[in-house]
């Protein structure tokens, strides 16, 4: 049985690593997650977001979700907010993807301009 | 929606755009085993009652506000072909309740799905709310609040990776205590 006491340890082991960070603001990672956005799929996809950051321990970055931002057909929507304040909208997600992304464009920098919104667009 | 967790995460994003502060997940097996009952409870700014006439009906509401658009009107024929029942209610600036119940053995019932993953998803995009699970059924209960949850953390944020992992396995657990054996879905 777990318990609440295990919590505990938990605090004291992350309260020093919190210590070593800096309060800089860093990149968002927003995925949608209204009706449309869940029916495609963004679970999993926000779930392979937290845990590549996770493994990567990489610090100042952020997952949060956001309603319908009006482009159904090409759910999951995830939305990069960079730290110059612009933004990249990736289509189509999945959790290989999502991997990918982190690897790529959060972690070096380089937009995977391929899964863009753009990129869909043009396509048709 | 393929699952009940899924159908969770949809209605308390509605919650959350109501500006909820709170938000209660109560599953529960009720009346020797034959029901599964969901309630999501929240103190968001509610609806009144023209508004909430019209809620049930995918196509007046997801026009006419943002707020809301397909994700009752899914949970509501998610209830009903397994012969379930569906109800909502809202007080303005209380907060909104919806109540789905499931007959457990119905051919059309949906699985449960991951709820855990559902709870860990909301739990962490939005640190700053107040969510708490309920499950009960024969063979128990349990409680989760992230508020004792945040208290016990005393400043460390509640979506600090360690601890989501652990709010994971905790959940997972519960699960198996409650409905393991009870929800075909679920191993004991």
């Amino acid at each position: 049985m777990k318990s609440i006491a295990e919590l505990d340890e938990i605090r004291k082991k992350t309260q020093e690593q919190i210590s070593l960070r800096s309060n800089t603001d860093g990149i968002r990672v927003i995925v949608g997650m209204a009706t449309c956005g869940i029916a495609a799929g963004a679970r999993p996809v926000m779930k392979a977001f937290m845990e590549e950051i996770s493994k990567r321990n990489l610090q100042n970055v952020t997952v949060s979700m956001t309603g319908c931002v009006g482009v159904c057909r090409l759910e999951p929507v995830v939305e990069i907010m960079q730290k110059d304040g612009s933004r990249v909208t990736y289509v189509k997600m999945t959790a290989e993807k999502a991997a990918r992304i982190v690897a790529e464009h959060i972690v070096n920098g380089k937009v995977c301009v391929d899964l863009t919104i753009g990129a869909a667009e043009e396509k048709k | 929606m393929r699952d009940l967790s899924l159908h969770i995460l949809d209605i308390v994003q509605n919650s959350i755009t109501a500006n909820a502060s709170a938000v209660t997940v109560h599953l529960g097996v009720k009346a020797e085993n034959s029901y599964l009952v969901l309630e999501i409870d929240d103190n968001g700014v509610g609806m009144d009652n023209d508004f909430l006439s019209k809620v049930e009906d995918p196509f007046t509401t997801s026009r006419i506000t943002r707020k809301i658009g397909l994700g009752i009107p899914l949970l509501k024929e998610s209830a009903l072909k397994c012969e379930g029942k569906f109800n909502i209610y809202s007080k303005r600036n209380i907060g909104t309740k919806v109540v789905a119940t499931f007959p457990i053995n119905h051919i059309d019932r949906l699985p449960i799905g991951d709820i855990t993953d559902t709870m860990i998803t909301i739990i962490a995009a939005n640190p700053n709310k107040r969510f708490i699970l309920l499950l009960d059924s024969v063979k128990g209960e349990f409680k989760l609040d992230t508020e004792e949850i945040n208290l016990t953390l005393n400043g460390v944020n509640i979506n600090e990776f360690a601890v989501l992992n652990w709010l994971k396995e905790y959940i997972d657990e519960s699960i198996k205590n409650i409905f393991g054996g009870v929800l075909n879905e679920v191993d004991s």
